[in-house]
């Protein structure tokens, strides 16, 4: 099948925005969910298991125990209306034992015409695999509604599972992600989140327990435009031994509404985390409030947090403009950078991908 | 041709008084050496004059290439062919040496490998993938600054202590680019640059011979004379002793 096939011109665009190739030679397996409706989906890797979760539930009896195992079906409305339903779809992506499958798997959640699009997405790397996923999530110019999204996240004794997900919606779309994940022992889980151009509201609370010597790390990165209100953190719960977590956050306002939280529970010995929280603030409109929360329930852990909002320090601009650049130019350039930030064990392919978004969304911004 | 004027010039920072009435006049290829005890306002004086908006002009202009720049913005100013290199300057997060040294040599007019040739002679470049300023030692400060300024290819040098806490061998490689900085190999009557260097400890007058030397004290400047000649009144009686001598003579 062609991508022209998939989706119009303007909607591989909008796609690629978010990450979203439609390339099989740059990604191990694509899937496209436009509303409740899956379109196509496609593993070309042994090892790589990716289908509709409906399908899946079909094909796999074992599956239905991994269905509201680290979410609670009744946590909030949002939840339970998907658990209620009959009217969902989303991705199960699934790595085989000891497989290493490089080249990312993308998955796209369209919202077209649907007020409401509801998703469960189960993602599995099995003890020893490590596996990839770009989830690029974007909306029709002209939808107006809210997507739902559940996913629950099992990441296996030693395996690796990084997941990057960009969000490109609309001023009328409001989005509820529901995400969890369980790191068993050994196993470590990255998790990126980038969000850059409009949105009406986002509000989300990913949650990582972390087993014995596993690692959480949360990457956030997030641009709140006027008019839009960003409700966004993350939280690891280090439930065993050694564990450890990091958590970092970078957020702009220009005249947009942020609050940043992050949380971090110690519940074992010699667990570590550490908590990063920035904001830079832009116009006078907007709003930064960063939330971030350690907590200890043991006394042999170690958690830290900094955290710093504010403006762009004057300093720094006047220091770039004795190198010859405007003043624009030099907030720009520091704007970018902060953004730009380093992301541990992220594979090019998806340093590319979120380069380019911030790329295609620098002219709204400065 | 004089470069620069800096007439009757009051400079205030944080409502507070740093300078009073500095006047200097500096013409086309000379070099001025700047002295002067801690928190005399040297710094004060560079920044002021590439136009630092910390630094408020509260009275006086500046005239660079007979243009009244007062009220010009810095980028403005370094177009025009001034150059700073910064005592101490920010560091930048997400900012990489690499980045500011393409805008660097947009201005000077250099090629990407130019910067990199460069950056291996001032030995910067493990250095350039690195947040500029972050975590670089005194030293490696120094020679980012002077990679930075010399890629702009400005005529008009400010040096803000280039030379303080470097250690011996690298003092010959800083002073031999500040000699080409400051072109004093070319003849007088061929020399396009000019500029003020602030040095305490003056090994660096060794490699870069200025014309003149002057000493900034309480935000006044109190001698010009001879650069050797100042610095050996200051080693002799202090910065306090070679001020009292200069007011005396006058
Ligand atoms: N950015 C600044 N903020 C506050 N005070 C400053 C600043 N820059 C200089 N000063 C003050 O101005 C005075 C002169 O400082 P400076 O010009 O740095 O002196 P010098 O370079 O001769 O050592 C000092 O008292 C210093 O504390
Ligand atoms: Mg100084």
């Amino acid at each position: 099948m062609s991508e022209r096939d998939l989706a119009s011109k303007e909607e591989i665009e909008k796609f690629r925005e978010v990450g979203i190739e439609l390339d099989l030679s740059k990604r191990s397996a694509t899937f496209l969910q436009e509303d409740q409706f899956v379109k196509t989906y496609t593993s070309i890797f042994e090892g790589l298991e990716m289908m509709s979760v409906k399908d899946a539930l079909k094909k796999y009896d074992w599956l239905k125990d991994y269905l509201w195992k680290v979410l609670r079906k009744d946590q909030d409305d949002y939840t339970k209306e998907v658990a209620t339903s009959e009217d969902f779809n989303g991705y199960f992506i699934r790595a085989l034992p000891g497989e290493k499958i490089d080249i990312p798997v993308e998955a796209c959640l369209y919202l077209k015409r649907a007020l409401k699009q509801k998703v469960h997405n189960i993602i599995i790397a099995e003890e020893g695999s490590e596996l990839n996923i770009i989830s690029g999530c974007t909306a029709h110019p002209s939808a107006v509604g809210m997507h739902i999204g559940v996913s629950e996240f099992f990441v296996k004794k030693n395996a690796k599972l990084t997941f990057t997900m960009i969000h490109g919606w609309n001023r009328k779309i409001e989005v509820r992600p529901r995400s969890a994940a369980l790191v068993e022992e050994g196993g470590t889980f990255i998790s990126n989140y980038v969000l850059l151009s409009p949105v009406m509201s986002v509000q989300m609370y990913p949650t990582a327990y972390v087993e014995k010597e596993g690692k959480a790390i949360f990457s956030s990165v997030i641009v709140a435009l006027e008019g839009c209100k960003v409700d966004s953190g993350s939280r690891a719960v280090l439930r065993g031994e050694k564990a450890s977590a990091e958590i970092i956050s970078r957020t702009v306002s220009k005249g947009g509404e942020v609050i940043a939280r992050g949380h971090i529970v110690g519940e074992a010995p010699a667990v570590k985390g550490h908590l990063e929280c920035k904001g830079l603030i832009l116009s006078e409109k907007g709003l930064i409030h960063a939330i971030p929360e350690l907590e200890a329930k043991h006394p042999n852990v170690e958690l830290s947090h900094e955290a710093a909002v504010g403006k762009i320090a004057e300093e720094e601009i006047f220091y770039l403009m004795t190198r010859g650049i405007s003043r624009d130019e030099a907030i720009s350039a520091i704007v970018r950078g902060f953004l730009e930030i380093e992301i541990k064990g992220l594979p090019e392919v998806l340093k590319q991908a979120i380069d380019q978004a911030i790329s295609s969304v620098e002219k709204q911004l400065f | 041709m004089d470069v620069l004027r800096v007439v009757n010039l009051g400079v205030e920072v944080q409502g507070r008084r740093i300078l009073e009435n500095v006047n200097l006049y500096i013409r086309s290829g000379e070099t001025y050496a700047l002295f002067g005890p801690n928190g005399s306002g040297k710094s004060t004086l560079l920044n002021a004059i590439v136009g630092n908006p910390v630094y408020k002009i509260t009275s006086g202009r500046i005239i660079f290439k007979r243009k009244d720049v007062t009220d010009l913005p810095t980028d403005e100013r370094i177009k025009m062919g001034m150059g700073i290199a910064f005592q101490v300057p920010p560091k930048i997060e997400g900012v990489k040496l690499i980045d500011v040294l393409r805008y660097c040599a947009k201005i000077g007019g250099y090629k990407e490998k130019d910067i990199f040739e460069l950056a291996k002679r001032l030995k910067m470049l493990d250095h350039l993938y690195r947040p500029v300023n972050k975590g670089f030692s005194g030293g490696e400060i120094k020679r980012s600054e002077l990679l930075q300024i010399m890629l702009m290819k400005p005529d008009f040098v400010m040096l803000d202590e280039p030379d303080s806490g470097v250690d011996l061998e690298n003092i010959s490689l800083i002073g031999e680019v500040m000699r080409e900085l400051l072109q004093r190999d070319v003849p007088k009557k061929d020399r396009k640059s000019s500029g003020i260097v602030i040095t305490h400890q003056g090994h660096i007058l060794d490699y870069v011979d200025a014309d003149y030397g002057m000493v900034l004290h309480k935000g006044k400047i109190a001698c010009i004379g001879d650069s050797k000649d100042i610095l050996r009144q200051i080693r002799k009686f202090g910065y306090e002793g070679c001020v009292e001598r200069c007011l005396r003579e006058i």
